[in-house]
């Protein structure tokens, strides 16, 4: 007789759970020599706190009441919990600090196949180091990390979340009226984007601009098609990136943007030709801490444990 | 002969159109025109239309053509749509009765219609947008069949010339929207292998 689990759900049996292990031991060691100590937090969070990190809670899917009638919400997300955290236990600290993390987190599936509910995040966090600086730290770890765990292959999709909107914004056209296109954008709908595009009041040049950046992908080459200042963050990043030796393993991608609403600038997703889903990916995340009464800037990044465990398997074979 | 990309095209109506399209593009599509019965080729998978998605979504496929009306019905895949290829025109439409109005009527006496599809997610959705009321009835195919037999009041379908709706005396009520072919690409395979996917894109640009 077989008893179900929740789909989206799974047990792991000792052949590859011992691999799941040495995989998370090997980041686990990346990013602990690198200075990221490992933290802990619940996987039940109020759901107060998370809806004060992102509205709605970054797509918490599961929610219970406790004894006390408090609605608890199942983590989807492991970074809002560790900005509660800093704000709990560093406040008013100054000094960089950094972060690493293990963590089951959880989310609704609307579709059958393919996706977890219940999926292993390994990921970082970089807090108090702003701008290109920071997100060039956290994007080289990162790439050293599964270098480390064996991966070769792997390529950093480079983007700015902000830019796309920027750009809508200089021509005069936010809020309300950018919404639909950025909702487009998301949805990699360019087609509906172009369509889009064509019924605003903009300059040619301008109209022009707005349907090829989000097509945009590939060395650093591509950024000079963005008008100055644009791009210049993105440069940046790239130079530091080169420094580290790493600048090989970006590219641009211009109309990259990510679903959690807490981005506000540079992101990033981890790509690999073995998984034709991203094995992670992350940001800068400038707002989130003040959300919680600490404005500091930072940066992090996630990875799915599973895809690189993929990735990792078809390095080998 | 695909640049090392793997397509995935739809069988069925608009099959020989995207054969067509491939052999503009250079990509020969002999072998596939006189295998009726085999599903994969070099470079080329032949799939249903409604499957085009998933193949790419997964991985199976870097790109894949499929009709619009699949893309809105399946809105939540992970694929960019990257071109309008402009063929396979059809229409999303409301159709009832051409004789009596069973629509208006049931939705005057119950406050809400009930509505057969082979696309629930559409007509919820458009039912929803326009602030009715609607049970939607999901069937499987010959979705005609509902508002003669009784099962619903009207039906949401797709329509390329009306002729099987005047056939089975109904008639067009609402559009709700139009849909053609479209490229649908795999976002991992977007950006790992941009350039031979802009290379195929230029190509079918410069067809139309």
């Amino acid at each position: 007789m077989i008893h179900p689990v929740p789909p989206g759900t799974r047990d792991v049996l000792p052949d590859e759970m011992r691999e799941l292990r040495a995989l998370s031991g090997s980041l686990h060691e990346s990013f602990e020599r690198a200075g990221y100590g490992e933290v802990w937090t619940p996987a039940l969070e109020y759901e107060d706190v998370l809806r004060r990190g992102d509205e709605n809670a970054a797509g918490a899917g599961f929610r219970l009441f406790d004894d006390r009638g408090h609605v608890l919400a199942l983590r989807s997300d492991p970074t809002i919990p560790i900005a509660r955290l800093v704000a709990n236990r560093y406040a008013g600290e100054t000094e960089p600090l950094r972060l690493s993390y293990f963590a089951h987190a959880y989310r609704a599936v609307t579709r059958g196949s393919g996706q977890a509910r219940e999926f292993l995040q390994g990921g970082i966090e970089l807090i108090g180091i702003g701008g290109a600086e920071g997100d060039a730290e956290v994007i080289a770890l990162v790439d050293s990390a599964l270098t480390e765990a064996g991966l070769r292959r792997h390529r950093i999709g480079l983007g700015d979340g902000m830019l796309y909107s920027s750009l809508l914004a200089e021509s005069g056209i936010d809020g309300e009226r950018a919404a639909p296109l950025l909702e487009s954008l998301w949805r990699r709908d360019l087609v509906g984007l172009e369509a889009q595009v064509d019924g605003l009041d903009v300059s040619k040049p301008t109209r022009d601009l707005l349907v090829t950046l989000p097509a945009l992908r590939g060395g650093p080459e591509v950024l000079d098609r963005v008008p100055e200042p644009g791009a210049q963050h993105l440069r940046a990043v790239h130079e530091l990136l080169a420094e580290r030796g790493v600048g090989d393993r970006v590219i641009f991608d211009l109309g990259l943007l990510r679903d959690l609403g807490y981005y506000t600038g540079t992101i990033f997703e981890v790509l690999d030709p073995a998984v034709a889903f991203a094995l992670g990916g992350g940001g800068r995340y400038d707002e989130l801490l003040g959300r919680f009464g600490e404005p500091r800037p930072a940066c992090g990044a996630g990875l799915d444990i599973q895809r690189v465990h993929v990735a990792q398997i078809e390095e080998g074979s | 002969v695909t640049g090392g990309l793997t397509i995935a095209i739809p069988r069925g109506s608009l099959f020989e159109a995207t054969l067509d399209l491939l052999d503009a593009l250079g990509i020969s599509t002999g072998e596939v025109r006189s295998n009726d019965r085999r599903l994969v080729f070099p470079g080329i998978l032949t799939v249903r239309p409604s499957d085009v998605p998933t193949y790419v979504e997964h991985g199976a496929a870097d790109l894949g053509i499929t009709g619009k009306d699949v893309l809105m019905e399946q809105a939540d895949r992970n694929v960019y749509e990257l071109a309008d290829l402009g063929y396979g025109h059809c229409r999303m439409i409301v159709a009832a009765p051409r004789d009596a109005d069973p629509m208006g009527e049931r939705m005057l006496r119950s406050g809400q219609v009930r509505i057969a599809t082979k696309y629930p997610r559409i007509a919820t959705d458009h039912f929803a947008g326009t602030g009715r009321q609607a049970e939607i009835v999901e069937v499987k195919g010959s979705v005609e069949l509902a508002p003669i037999t009784g099962l619903a009041d009207a039906i949401v379908d797709l329509t390329a010339t009306g002729k099987t709706l005047d056939e089975n005396g109904l008639v067009e009520r609402e559009q709700i929207w139009e849909s053609t072919a479209r490229l649908i690409a795999n976002p991992v395979a977007h950006r790992l292998k941009a350039a031979q996917i802009d290379e195929l894109l230029e190509r079918v640009r410069g067809l139309g």
